[in-house]
């Protein structure tokens, strides 16, 4: 009945979209108010469609009706609720109508909130949203249909995979999602904007909010997935490099670049085709990674199981990227006139330079993920390709980055006299340059550690020395101290200090990176009870091993008495699961974070004849704690740009 | 002028686009095995009887060695086609093993009852025998010469006919320059 009704839904919506795709289409050439009511109705009619079929999908989940066979691949009657309910995301089909569900949540506030504007672009606005709905409506609906039933039915289900039972698969992948789609609306609007040949700033200064926001959803959910990596999978890392974890990460550096090159076109009414092909690249890069996921083509630990959808993902990948070119080229002639460049010292070059950066790192990346494919292709040699390489290429560029975070939003249009860059650089250079001093003679020897962390604090110099001086004025001005004025300077310009609060998270985030991919310590040694390990500044004691059996496994557990410092940091437990049917364990590893490192504990082996034995792996990682306080830097970053707090007159930066 | 930035922008997705359809023709989880014409690995397996039997004991035979799992839905689908090839030349000098991964003592018996398998079948117990060979996919088959040199490797369920052909070249040392291929399962 839930299958039935799900599974009609999914249709309904599917002719609504293809409505929706007519109607929006002679609306856009006729302008008749009779055809942009069909389009509208059509997208309210998805909308109803949609929720009702994702209801359904959670109600089969929830009642664990185990005639969907989605609900019984993925869940069990022992599984808790909130797992049921993640469970609409856990596997291939769920997770695709999860996707259409928030494209159609923003594609109906979208044509909401832009009703009354935007009149010669909203139907096509619509028109692409509507064919994006109608691509995923007719892959959920024909192809991988998550409301398959299955007879006879089964008593109990096969179970959510053990490692996606964990808190983070309630933001991690919604998180994401909402990042991916949150970039349609840009796109659409890019779209509309070269169809209709209305290139000025106005389908930019519309959808800026989007880009900040579907940006913020990006940058949180790869951070999440970082987190989920670290503190669950047992190896002590956040990021592999794997192929799906690159997918997710890549759209995030074109729309990093998009974001800050739109001010440029803004301004300076530059850059025009940059940004219009960096919203397609960032789009197509959406679609590129749901494809990867899905297709199979290469082997990651995060990919679902392949099916047919892989060859209309390609497919639909391939017409958006020739569509959307094609489009750019056709208006070629409307995108020439444009302002040159004053000098190459300005905050114009910066973010030229900004995008140029970003854009080397997404092809090296992109190259990276792909290598195997075309190694194979090539010359047939099975290669893979992981950290080391990736590592290689990606630092030095985020070290540039780095290095324009500080410069770019200080330094002066069109053209910064050596006087303006004395000004506003000299006394944050010099701090920064004495602390990287300071840091060689303490302990960093490495070169690119020390640069960056010298950049780093360039950075946060310069943010200081400016809202310092903006300060200053404040109080000469109206006698605002220095709460009161920071306050009223990010009332009076959000996106500036919005910005500079989401450029300290950046910095902490990379500090973290930093300190833990340089000063790592890695430790393994077999100990007995009362032995005691020493690993950078912690020292260990064993005292024992437990064996208890579980519901599902039989579970050893080593207890270890940590010290921090000489700080007693209380007993950690790293564990095994042994599950019946697999020869190979399952580790639970445990850590502790403090501000400037972490440890962390994996359960490696103990001895089955002397129980007073086991082999224990440490890893102590320092300043991995500030990336995820950097993410929450950034979040407080994101909403002093977005929330509506402005004051009614705005500065110039 | 903009028909120039139209081919270069093809020149770029078509190539990329292909590149990504070429993907779909090849297995991305297939891994080619280094160890055809190589020497086997020692191993020593315990027989489910007990007893242990070690890779040298068989030197001077041709060994038929066959990876597999109760799990596996293309081990039962291969296992009547190993026993009717096991009973063509079980009174040659040619040496049948099974070796049972990643599984339970119980259901392994009840496999090699429900198939009434008679040919030798142990258990690797530490994954090592498979580590060693580099089993990613069961079942996983190889065939070895009397010096114990690998000769042929087959990944899947693989038929009596074939085995019987790879069993022969192997007694003569003839090495094949290509492994071959059935329906598998990943190993956990």
């Amino acid at each position: 009945m839930t299958a039935t009704l799900g599974h009609s839904a999914i249709l309904l919506g599917f002719f609504a979209a293809l409505a929706g795709i007519v109607g929006s289409l002679i609306a856009a050439r006729t302008a008749e108010p009779r055809y942009q009511a069909i389009a509208r109705y059509a997208l309210v009619a998805q909308f109803t469609c949609v929720t009702l079929a994702a209801a359904a999908l959670i109600y089969g989940l929830v009642t664990t009706d185990f005639s969907i066979k989605y609900v019984a691949f993925n869940t069990t009657r022992a599984t808790p609720i909130y797992y049921r309910v993640t469970g609409l995301w856990g596997a291939l089909e769920g997770s695709l109508l999860l996707w259409e569900w928030i494209l159609i949540i923003f594609a109906a506030i979208t044509a909401w909130l832009y009703r009354d504007r935007h009149k010669e672009m909203m139907p096509w606005v619509l028109l692409i949203f509507a064919i994006v709905s109608a691509f995923f409506l007719g892959v959920v609906g024909f192809l991988s249909n998550p409301f398959e039933t299955l007879a006879p039915i089964p008593l109990d289900g096969r179970g959510l995979n053990p490692l996606l039972e964990d808190a983070n698969m309630m933001t991690h992948p919604p998180l994401l999602y909402t990042g991916f789609v949150g970039l349609t609306v840009p796109y659409a609007f890019a779209m509309a904007a070269l169809i209709v040949g209305k290139l000025d700033e106005a389908w930019i200064v519309s959808t800026r909010r989007w880009t900040i926001i579907a940006w913020f959803f990006l940058t949180a959910g790869n951070l999440v997935g970082a987190w989920w990596s670290y503190h669950v999978l047992g190896w002590g890392g956040y990021w592999a490099w794997d192929p799906v974890e690159n997918a997710a990460f890549m759209p995030w550096l074109p729309a990093t670049a998009f974001l800050h090159s739109i001010q440029v076109q803004e301004r300076r009414r530059m850059l025009k085709v940059w940004n219009l092909s960096l919203i397609i690249v960032a789009f197509s890069l959406t679609i590129f990674g749901t494809f990867l996921t899905r297709s199979g083509i290469l082997s990651s630990i995060h990919a679902f199981s392949s099916g047919p959808v892989g060859g209309f993902f390609l497919g639909f990948l391939a017409f958006i990227l020739l569509g959307s070119f094609g489009l750019l080229a056709y208006r070629a002639d409307l995108l020439k006139e444009q302002p040159e460049l004053d000098s190459m010292v300005s905050r114009e070059s910066a973010f030229l330079l900004n995008n140029i950066v970003l854009v080397s790192a997404l092809f090296t990346i992109f190259l990276g993920t792909v290598f195997p494919l075309l190694s194979e292709a090539v010359a047939g040699v099975q290669v893979s390709v992981g950290a080391p390489y990736f590592n290689t290429v990606t630092v030095p560029l985020f070290l540039c980055l780095v290095f324009l975070m500080a410069v770019g939003p200080i330094i002066a249009w069109r053209r910064a006299s050596w006087d303006n860059l004395k000004r506003n650089f000299l006394w944050p250079a010099l701090v920064a340059l004495a602390v990287g001093i300071g840091l060689c003679v303490w302990k960093v020897r490495e070169f690119l550690p020390l640069l960056g962390f010298t950049l780093l604090t360039f950075v946060v110099c310069t943010i200081l020395y400016d809202t310092a001086l903006a300060l200053r004025a404040r109080n000469r001005i109206a006698g605002e101290g220095v709460l009161r004025g920071l306050i009223t300077l990010a009332r009076r310009n959000q996106r500036r200090y919005g910005g500079f609060v989401v450029h300290l998270g950046v910095v902490l985030i990379i500090m973290g990176i930093a300190g833990s991919m340089t000063y790592s310590i890695e430790k393994e040694a077999t100990m007995a009870v009362n032995q005691e390990l020493n690993v950078g500044n912690y020292r260990i004691l064993f005292t024992g091993l437990k064996g208890a059996q579980q519901p599902t496994h039989f579970r050893v557990e080593a207890a270890f008495h940590v010290f921090h410092n000489g700080g007693d940091e209380g007993i950690l437990n790293p564990a095994l699961k042994f599950f019946p049917t697999q020869q190979s364990p399952i580790g639970r590893a445990v850590h502790q974070s403090s501000l400037s490192e972490d440890i962390y504990l994996i359960l490696s082996g103990f001895s089955e004849v002397d129980r007073n034995q086991a082999t224990l792996k440490v890893l102590v990682r320092p300043l991995v704690i500030w990336m995820w306080i950097g993410g929450f830097v950034i979040t407080l970053g994101t909403l002093i740009c977005i929330l509506p707090i402005g004051k009614p007159t705005p500065q110039d930066d | 002028m903009p028909i120039r930035r139209l081919i270069i922008t093809l020149s770029i997705i078509v190539p990329i686009l292909a590149l990504l359809a070429y993907g779909f023709t090849r297995d991305a989880h297939y891994i080619t095995s280094p160890l055809l014409a190589k020497p086997a690995a020692p191993f020593t397996v315990t027989l489910f009887d007990g007893k242990k039997l070690t890779l040298d004991d068989l030197r001077g035979k041709a060994v038929f060695l066959n990876f597999w799992a109760s799990w596996c839905e293309p081990c039962r689908d291969e296992a009547n086609e190993l026993e009717a090839a096991w009973k063509k030349v079980k009174d040659r000098n040619m040496v049948f093993l099974g070796v049972a991964l990643q599984d339970t003592d119980k259901n392994s018996l009840e496999f090699l009852k429900e198939f009434k398998i008679s040919y030798p079948n142990g258990r690797d117990e530490s994954g090592k025998i498979a580590v060693d060979y580099g089993t990613w996919g069961i079942p996983e088959s190889f065939f070895i010469d009397p010096q114990g040199r690998i000769t042929y490797k087959h990944v899947g369920g693989i038929r009596a006919g074939l085995v019987l052909t790879k069993i022969e070249e192997a007694a003569k040392s003839i090495a094949s320059a290509q492994e071959g291929r059935g329906d598998y399962q990943g190993v956990r």
